[in-house]
């Protein structure tokens, strides 16, 4: 089962490496990891997302609150908080199907960004499910070029909202 | 920046900073870039610096200084080669919860990542394996890293830490001297309050019929020896200890069964597979312990520990208090009842009787559990003792009662070979009027024999017990038992003369290979207070019995008397 671990890490040289070392030494892989600094220019915040059950996140969870760079662990069930991720693709076109690519882009919300003869340059961000469906439509057309962020999350305020 | 005086160099910060830590003593080796350091420390009255042969020795030392006195260790070394020579000892110190300091000299920050000469990313390297690492950027800093190094060292569950040091660092001025806050939260070095409810906890020793306590190495970081005898003779319960916690309950106590594990005794590993209630104090169900999740079949599992990650993390346990075990059975202690428990505490004796620690004594050669036992009769259990790895390790934990906490050095999570003499050199340190031995094996022995050099350097009386089988005894054991006798790569083709050996380093020496010469050998070798060497012949048949197999269980426990229908 996949779980999306929200960690606040001191903000300096070295965390991430302690951080992402944990798993490996532990022989546990990692889906996805974002990182960004929070409005606390001191602490950090990463988005972990992992495959395992119950017993292995709980672990995870002990160890990195071992860490003396780790502050807080959150699992983020998927119910009571957003996940979202970003992505940017660049794909080709022809002009056959240029007016078929763009009616995929407006039906998903998707940011044209840049539009070429033979190509064109998306952004799109959803949850993780959506994204790989996005990817997976733009697909047939030949993707040039793809840059996913992995993750983000954050939980919702008020629990009994969903 | 809360005090400040004049400026120093980050290098006289660190000798006084040192200094007022209370750290008497350091290990180590000095190089290029960490020459503004040493230099600061010459002029230090307070602290002693030994300076060893090989920094592998150095970073031993420090632990079995730490060990055998309850305080921290602290070893230097320079940067590239020096540092990554620590690596072991780190390893070593971070399984068994050993609190050390390690400061290492590091290129100047402006070269760093140049690959300049003697650089080592040694803050990366060591990331896996101490508790906490940080790299000095400014001279501003250190009071800081150094505060939150030695809180984190010695707090909590212990462990090592390292100090990466920058020689232009070194050189820099500052005037910050006291850390103005702290930016590692403090659960991580604070004593933790005990949670969980301790009467709750209590009530189910109470309701054990045969409760077994099972010790581990964390009843020697928290001190809490007293309060298990209290809590033990209260419930009547026997005590069995792993190999980090021999001493932590007196071995010569009625109720304990000694040690349990691999080469456990038998009556420690048949009383777990009979006992209705296990409480571990302090251990960590190592797999050398507890093979599978039906250790302790029949029993309810209790566990303290003051470290949260340890619970539930290989064997499931049903009661669970966190916190320092000290501080813990202090709280349970009031709601535990006094218990008869008359048929369990029999049973424990028949099966001491039945099974006991055993060894075939009757040719001409000397045999290492014999010669153990004379040196602990000859010694009155009052020496501090440590091993390398191997057979001799095990023997000496089977026939060296311990009664005592802090007198038992041995490398247990790592295993490390080269471990025992550094060690009982840092304890000789640290226990200076203490008989200290250092239980070693031809192959051992070998792997840090330079520290001979520090012993003759500084005049210290360390004994040391060379059994030599001419082989790698437990590889041997192993090749004997599961390999079909092929001895693959175990048996030494040569081995130095270890008795000129010692001697070129001013250590007098003795080598005996018979039994009629036992007496004269445990005499000669602590007859007085110096330094000694005894090389005991032994046969390289000779095997550590009981033994549960790697992989098996309790349940598969091999003693000497079965040793027959293992050969078939
Ligand atoms: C550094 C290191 N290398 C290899 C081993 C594997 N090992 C475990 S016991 C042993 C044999 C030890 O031989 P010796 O020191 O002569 O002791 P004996 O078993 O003969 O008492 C070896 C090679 C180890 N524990 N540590």
């Amino acid at each position: 089962m996949k779980h999306t671990l929200s960690i606040l890490v001191n903000n300096h040289p070295g965390v991430m490496s302690h951080v992402s070392g944990l798993f490996t030494r532990r022989g546990y892989n990692i889906d996805s990891i974002a990182v960004g600094v929070t409005d606390n220019v001191d602490v950090s915040s990463m988005t972990i997302v992992l495959n395992g059950d119950d017993f292995i996140v709980g672990q995870v969870k002990n160890q990195l609150l071992k860490l003396p760079d780790v502050l807080k662990v959150q699992d983020m069930a998927y119910a009571s908080s957003v996940q979202r991720e970003l992505v940017l693709v660049s794909f080709s076109i022809t002009e056959n199907n240029r007016s078929e690519a763009l009616t995929i882009c407006n039906g998903f919300d998707v940011k044209i960004l840049e539009m070429t003869e033979d190509s064109l340059l998306i952004e799109f961000s959803g949850n993780s499910r959506q994204v790989t469906n996005v990817i997976s439509v733009i697909k047939p057309f030949g993707i040039r070029e793809i840059s996913r962020t992995g993750q983000i999350a954050i939980a919702y305020r008020n629990q009994n909202s969903v | 920046m809360s005090s400040t005086t004049e400026a120093i160099t980050g290098g006289r910060l660190m000798v006084e900073l040192l200094e007022e830590a209370g750290v008497e003593i350091v290990f180590g080796y000095p190089g290029g870039a960490i020459l503004p350091f040493y230099d600061e420390l010459y002029h230090s009255k307070k602290i002693k610096h030994i300076l060893v042969r090989h920094e592998q020795g150095a970073v031993h030392m420090a632990e079995g200084y730490a060990r055998s006195t309850g305080k921290l260790g602290v070893c230097i070394a320079t940067s590239g080669p020096g540092a990554t020579n620590l690596i072991t000892g780190l390893t070593d110190a971070k399984l068994d919860s050993i609190p050390i300091l390690a400061i290492t000299g590091q290129v100047a920050t402006d070269a760093i990542g140049t690959d300049a000469f003697q650089e080592a990313d040694i803050f990366g390297i060591t990331i896996p394996i101490t508790k906490y690492n940080a790299l000095i950027k400014k001279a501003d800093d250190l009071a800081r890293h150094f505060e939150e190094a030695i809180k984190i060292a010695m707090g909590g569950r212990p462990g090592p830490v390292l100090l990466d040091f920058p020689k232009d660092v070194q050189l820099e001025k500052t005037s910050v001297r006291k850390a103005s806050s702290l930016k590692i939260a403090p659960h991580h070095y604070e004593r933790p309050k005990v949670k969980g409810d301790p009467q709750e906890f209590a009530e189910a020793l109470n309701q054990a019929k045969r409760p077994l306590l099972y010790v581990g190495g964390g009843a020697i970081n928290s001190f809490a020896s007293a309060e298990i005898k209290a809590l033990a003779e209260k419930a009547n319960a026997p005590v069995t200890t792993t190999l980090m916690g021999l001493g932590a309950f007196p071995g010569t106590h009625p109720l304990s069964v000694g040690m349990l594990g691999m080469h456990g005794t038998a009556y420690a590993n048949k009383a777990v597979l009979e006992c209705d209630y296990i409480l571990n104090l302090g251990a960590r169900f190592d797999d050398r312990v507890a093979k599978y999740q039906d250790f302790a079949p029949n029993a309810v599992r209790a566990h303290v520990d003051i470290d949260a990650a340890e619970f539930n993390k290989r064997i499931n346990v049903d009661y669970i208090l966190h916190g320092d075990l000290k501080d813990a059975i202090r709280e349970i202690l009031p709601f535990v009842k006094g218990g008869e428990r008359t048929s369990w505490i029999e049973n424990i004796q028949t099966l001491k009787k039945n099974h006991p620690l055993d060894f075939d004594n009757s040719g001409d050669s000397i045999k290492p559990q014999d010669f153990l036992h004379r040196v602990y009769t000859k010694t009155k259990g009052e020496a501090i003792v440590s091993t390398d790895v191997g057979q001799h390790q095990m023997w000496a934990a089977q026939y060296y009662l311990f009664d005592r906490p802090n007198t038992w050095l041995t490398s247990g999570g790592l295993g490390t070979m080269g471990y025992g003499l550094p060690a009982a050199i840092g304890a000789k340190f640290g226990n200076p009027d203490k008989t200290v031995i250092c239980v070693t094996g031809d192959g051992s022995f070998q792997m840090c024999i330079q520290e001979l050099a520090t012993i003759a350097q500084s005049k210290l009386g360390v004994k040391i017990l060379l059994f030599n089988n001419n082989f790698l005894g437990m590889v041997r054991q192993w090749q004997e038992l599961f390999y079909e006798e092929r001895f693959s790569e175990s048996q030494w083709t040569y081995n130095p003369n270890f008795v000129k050996l010692a001697e070129a380093y001013g250590i007098p020496a003795m080598k005996i290979e018979h039994k009629s010469e036992i007496e004269k050998g445990v005499d000669f070798f602590l007859k007085d207070s110096g330094s000694a060497l005894i090389e005991v012949m032994i046969p390289a048949e000779e095997k550590v019995f009981p033994m549960i197999p790697a992989g098996k269980s309790q349940q598969d426990l091999i003693e000497f008397k079965d040793l027959g229908k293992l050969k078939k």
